[in-house]
């Protein structure tokens, strides 16, 4: 790999672009494909669909194998609420490759020093937000069950196309916070969107179990898509 | 995975003759998934990780004759494969892996 091949690579992370390196394994020669340019190329059909799977393939053409890597945006957490959950969560999220933002008005909670290793932003999540510009790769989780913070939030996220979108609260919470969703204009497909109770059922006791199931769910979201989302809710 | 790619970075700035070694198939339990880099330098120094260690020394060792001839090549490890540091893969799975010189200038 040459420098300029590097720099480009390390430019498309930094600016949230989706690439493609093309490498044709008998020489080493490589080329990148930007989205745009994916329509011209001549594995333009895999690349197009490595973007939606996230999977990186080996496709043979007359001059031999070639590995088609996709190089999607890193993975990102957004954390409304810089809760004991979180302090669970974001550890976990960290070791499975996301890059953590965690937001919470209130200064008392949201401390550089509770949350190790992740973005913490002392601000109204309706203020911060906008400015994230939440994308495909973000999964969002709303933890404080404090409707003047999660709610304005969760909103934003509904706009957005993010894969997963969890807000912690009981059943009767879920159904309060639902009445009031409506009530703000959002319809009933944006509201199915939401994953709450928050988590897979696995039975979770405490922080630290609730966080396993909140990863467990948002892994299944990004892997299986939207399915995987349907098959919880199918089961309980 | 991507990070690997930025610490690739810094070492070349630091002067460092450097490898790249990226798992692009698996077949079975593979431990690491396609994409999986590790880095090399000249003096046999790594980071990162291509299975869960149990073929990252004969990776290494090819790494450097990489880095001296400056030919990229393709490797392959099973569970039988001689050349699996000590066990190969325990876990019963395949995978192939390229490795490529990363060069400040030049190359393909």
């Amino acid at each position: 790999m040459n420098s300029e091949t590097l720099q480009r690579l390390l430019q498309a992370q930094r600016g949230r672009e989706p690439v493609a390196m093309v490498t044709a394994l008998h020489s080493g020669a490589q080329r990148i494909v930007c989205a745009r340019q994916a329509a011209d190329d001549e594995f333009g059909a895999v690349i197009v669909d490595g973007f939606r799977s996230d999977r990186s393939t080996v496709q043979s053409n007359a001059a031999g194998e070639h590995f088609v890597e996709i190089f999607n945006p890193k993975l990102r957490l957004i954390v409304i609420g810089a809760v004991h959950i979180a302090q669970s969560l974001v550890p976990m999220a960290t070791a499975a490759g996301y890059q953590v933002s965690v937001i919470d008005p209130r200064a008392a909670f949201a401390t550089a020093e509770r949350f190790p290793g992740a973005e913490v932003v002392a601000e109204w999540p309706d203020e911060v937000l906008p400015g994230l510009g939440l994308d495909a790769r973000c999964g969002f989780v709303a933890l404080t069950h404090d409707p003047k913070i999660d709610d304005p939030a969760l909103g934003l996220a509904l706009q957005s196309d993010c894969f997963y979108i969890g807000a912690l609260g009981s059943r009767k919470t879920q159904a309060a916070r639902r009445e009031r969703l409506v009530a703000a204009g959002f319809a009933d497909a944006a509201l199915a969107r939401i994953a709450g109770p928050v988590g897979l059922d696995i039975g979770a006791r405490g922080a630290p179990e609730i966080a396993i199931s909140i990863m467990a769910e948002m892994t299944m979201c990004l892997r299986h898509g939207g399915a995987g989302h349907d098959i919880r809710r199918d089961d309980r | 995975m991507h990070d690997v790619l930025f610490a690739a970075n810094d070492w070349l700035q630091q002067g460092r003759k450097v490898a790249l070694a990226t798992v692009i198939e698996t077949w079975g339990s593979a431990p690491q998934p396609v994409g999986s880099r590790l880095l090399i330098d000249r003096d046999g120094d790594f980071l990162g990780s291509v299975s869960g260690g149990c073929v990252e020394g004969a990776v290494i060792s090819e790494a450097i004759d990489v880095i001296d001839s400056g030919n990229c090549r393709v490797l392959e490890f099973g569970v039988a494969d001689e050349t699996a540091w000590e066990v190969g893969l325990a876990c019963g799975g395949r995978i192939r892996i390229f490795v490529e010189a990363l060069d400040k200038a030049g190359q393909p």
